[in-house]
């Protein structure tokens, strides 16, 4: 059981957030309206890419002074892990910007720099289909993946705020702030980003298993 | 101290080695003026109020040409003498001379080619040059800080080239987002104290970036 509980405290969580983020009732600001629910489903999923992406340099850190194949492998399943969750977090926010900006993708900052730090990740594993050799592929990935995860910071956390975006909390557009002042939402926001950080955690641990078991019977 | 000295030396045979045989500096010169000269001739019928495609244009030309100059840095050298010169200098001392070499060479290569920049694109030169230039050498370094550092990636990765590509265009695009910017602002004319928010935060990428470099590159260099 003390393997298991933090499995189903995801589970719970995101089922509690789908039933409860699309019943419950939410303030009605302009613009948003109901498409506010969205912030339940869409924000959480780059909470768990952070995690992912943040699980996967330390344990390319790891890999460089243990020289371990296990630390590498945990680095690169935590990515594809991560790569799930942005492009997920990608195709929310636009369904969402289809309803309320009128197109999926209107090439704001936000869009851009999301989708820039995702290609970012691609690369990661481009480089490591590139190499042959394991050993080598686990020290140069490493280093890569340290090397771009500030510039991952820089794009997603530093940028936006010098541009000029349409996405709620930007730009007078009314957002997370205003949110504070109703607690309705927060009994929803928070569960949802801690479940689905939860969840995508589960996630990269069953790809590392998966891989590990794919790995020892190549050896055999 | 004995960092600073091999630094000093080997960017000195850095630039002695450009200085015998002229290849880079001149391939990559005349791939800037031709390529100005390609886009003047297909670009001739801009209108006054198109500055902002004058700047975004400069910009790709000198980050095409960047690309090419600087990734010869640790590309074009045989394993040899990669050997060689980390048996005599220390892994941050390569580094450093590499990315102090590469940002001289940049500085000369981006100099050159705003010149001849303005020079053909006559009737938009932007009213605040200063500003401008400032931009132009913000961007001369930290294109060779993040691209000396991918080199050296890509090229211990084996086929270089196309990787270098992939591996820098994602890391290079919040900077040159950045200098994009701070060189509309210069077009546009507007006063200095809108543009020491970008100038903050080119230097700070740039320091962030030579500081991982630096921690990173001695796990590189070692086979």
């Amino acid at each position: 059981m003390n393997k298991t509980w933090w499995k189903i405290l995801g589970s719970v969580l995101v089922i509690y957030t789908a039933i409860a983020g699309l019943l419950l009732g939410v303030p009605r600001l302009p613009i948003l309206n109901e498409s506010i629910r969205n912030l339940y489903f869409h924000v959480p999923m780059w909470f768990a890419m952070i995690v992912l992406f943040s699980i996967s340099v330390f344990y390319s850190i790891k890999s460089l002074s243990s020289k371990s194949e296990i630390d590498d492998m945990k680095a690169v399943e935590s990515v594809n892990a991560g790569i799930i969750f942005g492009l997920l977090g990608l195709v929310t926010g636009a369904i969402w910007a289809k309803y309320t900006w009128g197109q999926f993708w209107s090439f704001d900052p936000k869009q851009n720099f999301a989708a820039i730090s995702v290609l970012l990740y691609f690369a990661y594993l481009i480089l490591r289909n590139a190499i042959d050799e394991e050993q080598k592929r686990a020290k140069i990935s490493a280093i890569y993946n340290i090397f771009a995860f500030p510039m991952m910071v820089v794009l997603l956390f530093v940028l936006p705020r010098l541009k000029d975006s349409l996405h709620p909390g930007n730009g007078g557009n009314p957002g997370f702030n205003s949110y504070d002042l109703d607690s309705r939402m927060r009994m929803v926001f928070y569960p949802a980003c801690l479940g689905w950080i939860l969840i995508g955690y589960w996630v990269y641990t069953i790809r590392f298993r998966l891989r590990l078991l794919e790995n020892k019977q190549q050896t055999n | 101290m004995q960092l600073a000295k091999e630094v000093k030396y080997l960017i000195h045979k850095e630039v002695l080695l450009e200085w015998r045989s002229k290849y880079t500096i001149n391939g990559i010169l005349l791939y800037v003026v031709s390529t100005i000269f390609t886009c003047y001739l297909s670009f001739v019928s801009l209108n006054e109020e198109e500055r902002l495609t004058w700047n975004a244009l400069f910009w790709i030309i000198m980050l095409f040409a960047s690309i090419n100059g600087v990734s010869k840095s640790f590309l074009q050298e045989t394993k040899g003498q990669q050997l060689y010169s980390y048996m005599l200098a220390s892994p941050a001392a390569v580094l450093i001379s590499k990315t102090v070499y590469n940002t001289l060479l940049m500085l000369v290569l981006t100099t050159v080619a705003l010149g001849f920049y303005t020079m053909v694109f006559n009737d938009y030169t932007p009213p605040d040059l200063l500003l401008y230039y400032v931009a132009v050498i913000m961007g001369s370094i930290s294109f060779s800080t993040v691209f000396t550092m991918v080199s050296a990636i890509a090229s211990k990765a084996g086929n270089g080239g196309m990787l270098m590509a992939i591996l820098s265009f994602p890391i290079i695009i919040p900077v040159l987002i950045l200098l994009i910017k701070l060189a509309k602002n210069a077009v546009d004319g507007l006063p200095w104290e809108n543009s020491y928010d970008e100038i903050g935060m080119l230097l700070l990428v740039n320091v962030l970036t030579v500081a991982t470099s630096l921690l990173l590159f001695p796990y590189l260099w070692r086979d």
